[in-house]
């Protein structure tokens, strides 16, 4: 909204003066000169037609002046709504209870209790923006479609520090370059859908900084982001913390990018916070059992720059003596015309997602495939279930009656095959039809190669066993269960024609961390029980490492290097996978700053950032 | 932008054929020979009957022969401003529809614009204030207006009219209707305006309202929302610049769509209220079996629609970035 | 090969379940239909929408029996007369007066004197004129009339011949509320046909189906209906021209249904669910039936639903207009056509009525289609 006249301009600062002089509290309330927000007894309801939830309920911290405080946390504790408490933006039908949020902008400066300012005054808007900023996690969502970048951060500028259209252009300008966008007068025109999701997130960075604020909140900004982009937004925000002195509230629920940017840890969990401290009493002291138990949840490491060999929990993996492989790829093509079928990125072009690919799966092993988005990966994995048709090459399954190409065969040719390889799904809630019991959703398999129903029921039961559900969930339907029992029953779904390889398509990566570890246990039971040879498709590596024998890295569509795991992440060859592992935040505050940053550019060498 | 505009074009231009196509086979479809009903109809009118004079019909359009050839020369009659002859009227189609077309022209164009006043700020204010007693009722008037079919309210509003002792029906009483531009006449039509203009316009406005109320509930929710707000923008200045031009966008691709449901009420309500539109000349046309002049008024129509449709379309690639590049 | 997990404080196995799931869901046994059902029932105005529907539809249904007389009992020298509505007094229970037309010779207007001296006593249950339930059973007994079978009574009116309007709007419904059904049937089909092969396929096949119905949408429907209604003979009975109008309003209707499910089958394709069940083996009928149309067959109905009233108006308006049915066929549209002329209106307004049973009707349709829209999705983020 414009000011269109000096005239409302001023009487808007001056209600804003009004309600922020009313909101002033004693001076004394907040003893420490260097903590620029203190939350107190935060309590934050979400009340629905059904239910009231508490999400925030009873939250107290203190954030340092120039440090930041991280809040780390699973799915459903709060996190996110306690940060946007802090502006007042939480979400319909979300409302601020009580509680006191504290605000000094320095050292000197009068105390605010923001969570007692109006939400539609003026004085909440001068603070939005212009002295708390927040940045969130999805920037395609979070950024208008139809305006420019450029406008965007003008607005802001507008909003709080108003100058002429050339100054403030330029303002913007310069604040895109500062956060690291290549020809940033360029940008500044173009739209949000023109830039990949790196640059909108800078982009969005650039929008709360650009007014200097004192505080930056960020809601989770790198959890959408690949991971050799979230190492390069988090050193983007190390230098900016840096050189601006910049005091920030960083979200996550990622304990290892805790490890590399956090100086203050708070741990939340069911709206309320279980544990608070230093960084580095968090991870080397952990007092309380759920902080434990997310530790817990990392690897296991112990050892300085560069991932050595395991550590001592972990077994070392018998050397194996090569196996016949299940499964060989031999040159496979897939290209994808784009304009109809699987919408690919919404362009028109083609896009050329799996180049001359060639891998073996040895039999009874796990082999992980890893890359980032556009890497080609979940292309792979659906083509080895013949989803797609590869447009050339092979793919050579060997049984014990003799070996058949896939890709050569018609649909009905494949029916019998389609028992042997399958797949489990990364969505719990989009892989389960909703209209569907668990039975029938675990039983259709068997329904569709004519088995009969008392026994389909019996190997229903079965199923639901050996992958830890009752069976008598078998009547409920899957809006019943929970993400992690959700994707149990996928496993069932997979397992009930009694397959020989399993595609596991970024199996783990939608649950909670909790959750991941359980998962991969039954999958690991799984596979000594039955037999199973498992194709691993993910992108985080720390999941592949834990459950992988060998690991095959993918980028742009081809496999830049294939090896045994522990090889892999302990003395990796190619540029690609080196910069990969450069990126992975480490698990430890103690080694941060002990491992360079590396870019991999296909056509150069390596460079160092 | 350019090659959207031009690639738009051709299918326009396409469209208008294929209509064109559609239109002759409708008017083609009723049983009965047009000369024969032309012969009949002039002798009821006491008229002689010259052979001479029909023959020179049956040749330039081609009656009698086939499909394909009654067509072609139609077709290219058209382009020759020959529209073919009314026999109702004794009159070529192109005079009977010049004349009375400016009139449908302000009444519908009048009548859109005033939809698009009422029904776009009506729609965001029942969205941003659901449940109000605002909402409840714009909901409401709209749920009644919907129902209300055209001429039902022609004729309810026409009956209260007639006892009040107004002047309803025309365009322009009697005084004026026949009398050169002025100041008067002009007031003489707004007053006789009003009411085709509400009667035809409320149903539409009342659907306007619904889609984008729709449109921007679903958009009030979406997070690049809270960024706005979350930036220090005003409630009513982030509500008017981002969700409401987003949410807008939508109504703008269908915008052209509304004017064949312009058409479709001016109809019934001119024939109801008895304005001298080129509605209930086509309705006459359709009953009497007038096939050209049916023909040549359902294919203006069309035109007119596929014009507006076209509009549309620019306008919204204009509005939509993610539609100019393509990537809606 | 298994992981460490340190054991402190919970147990964590691979076998335990873990979080709860969703709070707001109440039933786990629920199916999807239950849970829509119960959404349903809390929309106020849509259940009342509803129960006004199902009455409309069973008055309809036994039309004969509600209604006190035949639909097309002439009596000329009550044409016109106005409503008479009942009273009630001990001696004679419910009754009216009947009166008697009389053209007054200053005004040239007909006027109607009520004869105080006779009463047409009415009963519930009477017996009356001669009918077939459901068009096979001969029955005579009426809901509600007059005791004596050779009176009669107007409760709403009389229309130009002098028949009953009130039976003539209770038997209108039949036609008026089964072509919006059956139209919207056959639109429905045709949608589900061109729309699936639009949707499912995909390709250049969806191109053309969606030109084709941009087409038809450009061309204004009513002249579309008029020019195809026109080429109807007049001949024809009101049978096979019922049938043919239901025929023409459903060859424009099905383009909107058609788009809908198009694009709900484009999105429920990309559900993961249904690769899973491709995987799983299901031939593409199964997956359509099992997978893809429960998916979005609680949208279709209330697309269904919100279809039916713009059938209904359009039959009432091309018969209004004289294209559409005619006598002695009995819709809305066809009554309506006798308030077409001011002069006759303003003597006779009642002759407005059968509109009230159009609008009544498209509202409660709209009512139940929102309500319905509304609960399709269990977990929609409306309110």
């Amino acid at each position: 909204m414009r000011f269109f006249n000096a005239r409302a301009r001023a009487r808007f600062d001056h209600a804003a003066e009004v309600g922020l002089r009313e909101a002033t509290v004693a001076d004394d309330t907040l003893r420490e000169r260097d903590v620029v927000l203190s939350v107190r007894d935060l309590k934050t309801i979400f009340r629905t037609d059904d239910a009231e939830v508490k999400a925030v309920d009873g939250v107290s911290f203190d954030v340092r002046r120039g440090a930041t405080l991280c809040i780390v946390g699973e799915s459903g504790s709060g996190k996110s709504a306690t940060a946007r408490s802090i502006l007042q933006v939480v979400d319909n039908p979300g409302l601020v209870e009580s509680g006191q949020i504290l605000y000094r902008r320095g050292p000197d400066d009068r105390v605010i209790d923001i969570a007692a300012l109006d939400p539609r005054g003026a004085a909440l808007r001068t603070i939005r923006g212009g002295d708390i900023g927040l940045v969130f996690q999805e920037p395609m969502s979070s950024l208008s479609p139809v305006h420019t970048i450029g406008d965007q951060i003008v607005e802001v500028l507008r909003l709080h520090d108003p100058q002429t259209p050339a100054e403030m252009r330029a303002r913007a300008i310069d604040e895109l370059g500062r956060v690291g966008i290549p020809e940033a007068e360029e940008r500044f025109g173009a739209y949000t859908f023109q830039l990949s999701g790196g640059m909108r997130q800078r982009a969005m960075i650039a929008m709360a900084l650009v007014t200097r604020p004192a505080l930056l909140i960020a809601d989770e900004p790198t959890t959408a982001l690949d991971v050799t982009t979230q190492a390069q937004i988090l050193q983007l925000l190390a230098d900016l913390k840096s050189t601006l002195g910049m005091t920030m509230i960083f979200i996550t629920h990622d304990l290892g990018v805790v490890a590399e940017i956090a100086d203050d840890v708070i741990v939340m969990r069911h709206g309320t916070v279980v544990e608070a401290g230093p960084v580095d009493g968090i991870f080397h002291d952990p007092q309380h059992p759920y902080t434990r138990q997310l530790l817990a949840t990392l690897p296991q490491r112990s050892t300085l720059g560069g991932w050595a060999a395991a550590s001592k929990n972990t077994p070392e993996r018998p050397s194996e003596p090569t196996t016949a492989p299940i499964l060989e790829i031999e040159h496979l093509d897939v290209t994808f015309s784009g304009s109809s079928g699987r919408i690919f990125g919404g362009n028109r072009r083609a896009v050329h997602a799996v180049k001359d690919l060639s891998l073996a799966i040895p039999a009874g092993s796990t082999m992980g495939l890893v890359g980032e988005s556009g890497s080609g990966k979940t292309t792979l994995g659906r083509c080895v279930l013949r989803a797609y048709q590869p447009d050339s090459g092979a793919i050579r399954y060997h049984t014990d009656g003799g070996t058949v190409d896939l890709a050569r065969l018609t649909d009905q040719q494949l029916a019998p095959y389609r028992r042997e390889i399958r797949m489990i799904f990364q969505d719990p809630y989009g892989s389960l039809n909703p209209r569907l019991t668990v039975r029938q959703v675990i039983g259709d398999p068997l329904r569709a190669a004519g088995v009969e129903r008392a026994e389909i029921d019996a190997r229903v039961a079965q199923m639901l066993d050996l992958v830890g559900l009752r069976p008598d969930m078998a009547s409920r339907y899957p809006h019943a269960f929970s993400g992690g029992e959700r994707q149990r029953i996928g496993i069932a779904r997979a397992l009930i024609t009694r397959p020989r390889l399993v595609v596991a398509d970024e199996a783990v990566s939608a649950l909670d961390v909790s959750v991941r570890g359980q998962i991969l246990e039954l999958l690991a039971d799984l596979q000594s029980e039955l037999g199973l040879t498992y194709l691993f498709i993910s992108h985080d590596l720390s999941v592949v490492e834990r459950i992988c024998d060998r690991v095959a890295v993918m980028f742009h569509g081809q496999i830049v290097e294939e090896a045994k795991a522990s090889d892999i992440f302990t003395a990796p060859t190619h540029e690609y996978t080196k910069a990969l592992l450069s990126a992975i935040p480490l698990p430890d505050p103690r080694l941060r700053g002990t491992r360079e940053l590396l870019t991999y550019r296909p056509t150069d060498d390596m460079v160092s950032v | 932008m350019l090659k959207f505009a031009a690639q738009r074009l051709v299918y326009a231009v396409a469209t208008v054929v294929v209509i064109s196509f559609v239109v002759f086979f409708i008017i083609q479809l009723p049983p009965g020979d047009y000369l024969t009903t032309l012969t009949a109809q002039m002798q009821q009118q006491g008229q002689t009957v010259d052979q001479a004079y029909l023959d020179a019909l049956r040749a330039r359009y081609g009656i009698g022969q086939s499909f394909f050839v009654q067509y072609t020369k139609w077709a290219t009659g058209l382009f020759h401003g020959d529209w073919g002859l009314s026999f109702q009227y004794m009159q070529p189609v192109s005079t009977l529809i010049a004349s009375r077309l400016p009139m449908t022209l302000l009444l519908g164009i009048a009548t859109l614009l005033m939809s698009w006043v009422l029904a776009l700020p009506g729609g965001v204010y029942s969205a941003v204030r659901q449940r109000s007693w605002g909402d409840y009722t714009i909901s409401g008037l709209s749920f009644v207006a919907l129902a209300v079919p055209g001429f039902l309210g022609a004729l309810v509003l026409a009956y209260f009219g007639f006892r009040v002792g107004m002047n309803v029906g025309g365009l322009f009483s009697s005084a004026y209707a026949n009398a050169p531009w002025s100041p008067g006449k002009v007031i003489d039509l707004l007053k006789h305006l009003w009411m085709p203009m509400v009667l035809i316009g409320f149903a539409g406005t009342a659907s306007i309202i619904r889609i984008v109320r729709a449109n921007l509930l679903d958009e009030l929710h979406k997070p690049y929302v809270t960024t706005a707000r979350a930036k220090g923008m005003s409630e009513s200045g982030l509500i008017l610049k981002y969700p409401v031009r987003i949410a807008l966008n939508p109504f703008f691709s269908t915008v052209g769509w509304h004017l064949p449901a312009i058409f479709d009420g001016e109809v019934i309500v001119a024939q109801v209220l008895a304005l001298g539109t080129v509605g209930p000349l086509m309705l006459g046309a359709l009953q009497a079996q007038d096939m050209y002049l049916a023909g040549g008024i359902l294919l203006i129509v069309s035109i007119l629609t596929v014009i507006g449709t076209f509009i549309s379309d620019l306008l919204l690639a204009a509005v939509d970035p993610r539609v100019r590049f393509g990537r809606a | 090969m298994t992981l460490q997990l340190p054991t402190l404080g919970e147990e964590l196995t691979s076998r335990q379940p873990d979080q709860p799931a969703d709070p707001r869901v109440q039933d786990t046994h629920a199916s999807q239909s239950r849970l829509i059902w119960r959404r349903f029932r809390r929309h106020r105005l849509a259940v009342i929408g509803g129960i006004v529907l199902v009455l409309m539809y069973l008055v309809a249904l036994f039309a004969g029996f509600v209604a006190p007389f035949g639909s097309n009992t002439f009596q000329a020298d009550q044409a016109l007369r106005p409503p008479q509505l009942p009273k009630f007094s001990l001696a004679h229970g419910f009754y009216v007066h009947p009166s008697v037309g009389k053209t007054n010779i200053q005004t040239m207007d007909r006027e109607f004197v009520e004869d105080r001296n006779t009463y047409v006593e009415l009963r519930f249950f009477v017996r009356g004129d001669k009918y077939k339930l459901f068009g096979v059973i001969p029955a005579d007994r009426h809901l509600f009339g007059p005791k004596d079978p050779h009176q009669r009574w107007y409760l709403l009116g009389a229309d130009r011949a002098g028949s009953d309007l009130y039976s003539r709007i209770i038997y209108g419904s039949q036609i008026s509320l089964s072509i919006g059904l059956l139209g919207v049937g056959v639109s429905l089909v045709l949608g589900l046909l061109i729309g699936g092969v639009s949707g499912y396929f995909g390709g250049w096949a969806d191109t053309v189906i969606q030109r084709v119905i941009e087409l038809i949408i450009s061309i204004p429907t009513l002249p579309l209906w008029l020019g195809l209604a026109a080429s109807v003979p007049p001949q024809w009975g009101p049978t096979p021209t019922y049938f043919m109008i239901t025929i023409i309003l459903s060859l424009i209707g099905w383009t909107g249904l058609a788009r809908v499910i198009r694009g709900r089958l484009l999105q429920a394709r990309g559900e993961d669910f249904v690769l899973a069940a491709r995987l799983d083996g299901l031939g593409s009928g199964r997956i359509i039936g099992r997978h893809l149309l429960p998916s979005f067959a609680s949208h279709i109905i209330a697309t269904v639903s919100l279809a039916v009233p713009s059938m209904i108006l359009a039959e009432t308006a091309l018969s209004f207009l004289g294209l559409g049915l005619r006598a002695p066929a009995v819709s809305w549209g066809v009554l309506l056509q006798d308030a077409q002329s001011l002069q006759t209106l303003d003597s006779a307004p009642w002759l407005l009525l059968p509109g009230i049973a159009v609008v009544l009707a498209v509202v409660a349709f709209n009512f139940v289609g929102d309500g319905l829209r509304d609960s399709a999705d269990p977990y929609g983020r409306r309110d």
